[in-house]
């Protein structure tokens, strides 16, 4: 109290600084610099940028590959998102409750998610094998022909869904039990003394009380699939016939093989939009469920 | 009641799912100890006839695997290290002092990580390019280029703020009476009580360091710079699609230190994420 105000605010400027200088030309800078470059022509290879307004967005907004990749991306994340959520649902209810083995179930569904993402793709490429890969004998042994996997348009998405939902799994799980720990165990007990068996547990009390987590969940995921790269880039680099190409892999191709850094830019502008507004629907709704407390 | 009766039955879903979940861990290792012509036979056999671990010395070889491990090495723990200092600072400066344009500022953190990474790499690129005409060691292709961008994080800031605020104040006001300026206090008490939140904060500052793809992908093109992640994603594309064994043992041992890692403190990684909500 006796200390002098400005001696106080100079050393939390002090203390700032380190954090601010990173934040600020790592993450704040380009941000308003990718918008501002998103109004520019700039092949970086063939000489200096112009201004060219929003030509950008109207070449994008009318690009068949643009309109390619968003969809691609939005496949991406319908084919895996209910199938991991409803799994993890599933598994969640399972591991909730005293187990012997708890620890190892919880590794073992875990471990794909914190495993490096490359090496994690070299193994499904080799899995995904279209002459002697584990997925064919798999899919043989329930009599389905075998498939050409990441080698065929039809079905390579279908092969990077499948090993999305292997390795998101886990981390819903985690989320889930979370949720559902955190559902007050008196609430069960009122309800099996009005009369309700597991099923009426389940979809009146479970449930409904999941919603914020499940919602979570849902954005968190759908994020996470606009953002997705890696697999592409080391498992199909975007084909057969651009049939995987995502929008992160889009925007990579056209800012770091083509070097067209305005155009790039829009791109991730777009990206960045889509995400806004994810994230503002969720703070939103995260934001009501005080309501159940 | 019913509890005894149906305890095998979900052992046995669990374990199903287990098994599915495990199954690529164990055909990676399996392929890695195989010799070449084993590994095309066809249906595939799980357990090799006998165990090549001579895939691993020529994998290791095959590719200058030593550098990029030292590289990832000094990026993930220089980049745990200064962002665990940055947050530190900053995060006891939000929750501790008053200045002007606090909250402001805050908000500003907070808002920043709706930014998705992906949109803020052609400027970060740019810049980085620009530095590389003051001095090479700043530019790209170089650690600082690596771990610049990820020494400072508004996740780590909100993180260890949220902790640093449940010390009591009483505690505060005794170290000033002692002598302790705001540095030694947030040195010698605030750091050791918070101990738990540092170290899930590293933990997931390594693994998602050692794990990344897209920044070092972008700013690396020599082999001396290239960290684990490039150096596998080159190795494949060197090897083709026929060595799978070596493939595999490369796999394996660029997977292994998070890996092991997380046998380690796996229950700081899942409560870490439970409590925060992290994404991957």
């Amino acid at each position: 109290m006796k200390r002098r105000p400005w001696r106080t605010w100079l050393t939390a400027y002090a203390f700032l600084i380190p954090s601010l200088l990173v934040l600020g030309a790592f993450t704040f800078y380009p941000v308003v610099e990718a918008a501002r470059l998103s109004l520019w022509r700039w092949r970086i290879l063939r000489g200096d940028p112009v201004f060219i307004g929003l030509a950008n967005y109207e070449t994008l907004f009318s690009s068949a590959d643009f309109w390619q990749a968003v969809g691609n991306t939005i496949l991406f994340a319908v084919g895996s998102i209910p199938t991991s959520m409803i799994l993890a649902l599933f598994l969640a209810l399972l591991l909730n409750r005293p187990l012997r083995g708890l620890a190892f179930y919880r590794t073992a569904y875990f471990l794909p998610t914190i495993t490096s993402l490359v090496a994690v793709s070299v193994v499904w490429m080799w899995i995904y094998h279209p002459d002697v890969g584990l997925m064919n004998q798999l899919i043989g042994l329930v009599g389905l022909p075998p498939a050409r996997w990441l080698n065929e348009p039809r079905t390579a998405m279908l092969s990077l869904i499948i090993l999305g939902v292997w390795r998101g799994l886990g981390y819903n799980v985690i989320i889930y039990l979370g949720g559902l720990q955190s559902i007050p165990v008196h609430l069960y007990e009122a309800a099996k003394i009005d009369g309700a068996n597991r099923l009426q547990l389940l979809r009146y009390v479970t449930w409904p009380l999941l919603t914020p987590t499940s919602f979570f969940i849902l954005i968190i995921a759908v994020i996470n699939s606009f953002q997705s790269f890696t697999q592409v880039h080391v498992m199909t680099q975007g084909g057969p016939i651009g049939s995987t190409t995502v929008i992160v892999y889009y925007l990579f191709q056209q800012a770091f093989q083509q070097f067209n850094m305005g155009y790039g830019s829009a791109v991730a502008m777009v990206l960045f939009v889509v995400i806004l507004v994810l994230t503002i629907l969720q703070f939103g709704f995260l934001g009501k469920r005080v309501h159940y407390q | 009641m019913t509890r005894k009766l149906e305890s095998p039955f979900v052992h046995l879903l669990l374990l199903v799912g287990a098994i599915a979940m495990l199954m690529p861990f164990a055909w990676m290792v399996s392929t890695s100890l195989k010799a070449q012509n084993e590994v095309f036979s066809y249906p595939p056999q799980w357990i090799p006839s006998q165990l090549l671990w001579s895939n691993y010395a020529q994998a290791w070889a095959a590719a200058p695997f030593g550098r990029y491990f030292i590289n990832s090495g000094i990026v993930a723990l220089a980049v745990t290290f200064l962002d665990l200092v940055t947050s530190a600072l900053a995060a006891f400066a939000f929750g501790r002092m008053q200045f002007p344009l606090r909250n402001a500022l805050f908000t500003l953190y907070l808002a920043s990580m709706m930014i998705p990474h992906q949109m803020t790499i052609i400027p970060a690129f740019l810049l980085l390019k620009n530095f590389g005409d003051i001095s090479p060691a700043l530019g790209l292709d170089s650690y600082f280029a690596l771990v610049a961008p990820f020494a400072a994080s508004a996740f780590g800031v909100f993180m260890l703020r949220q902790s640093f605020m449940q010390i009591p104040n009483e505690l505060e006001d005794a170290a000033v009476l002692d002598g302790c300026g705001r540095l030694g206090f947030l040195v010698r008490m605030v750091l050791p009580l918070s101990r738990p939140a540092l170290a899930t904060l590293a933990l997931f500052a390594f693994q998602a360091n050692w794990n990344s793809y897209l920044w070092p992908l972008i700013v690396t093109n020599s082999d001396q710079m290239r960290t684990v992640q490039i150096g596998l994603r080159y190795f494949v594309g060197q090897e083709g699609s026929s060595q799978w064994g070596l493939l595999m043992a490369a796999a394996v041992f660029v997977s292994l230190p998070v890996v092991v890692l997380y046998l380690f403190v796996q229950r700081q990684f899942t409560q870490g994420i439970a409590s925060t909500g992290l994404k991957q």
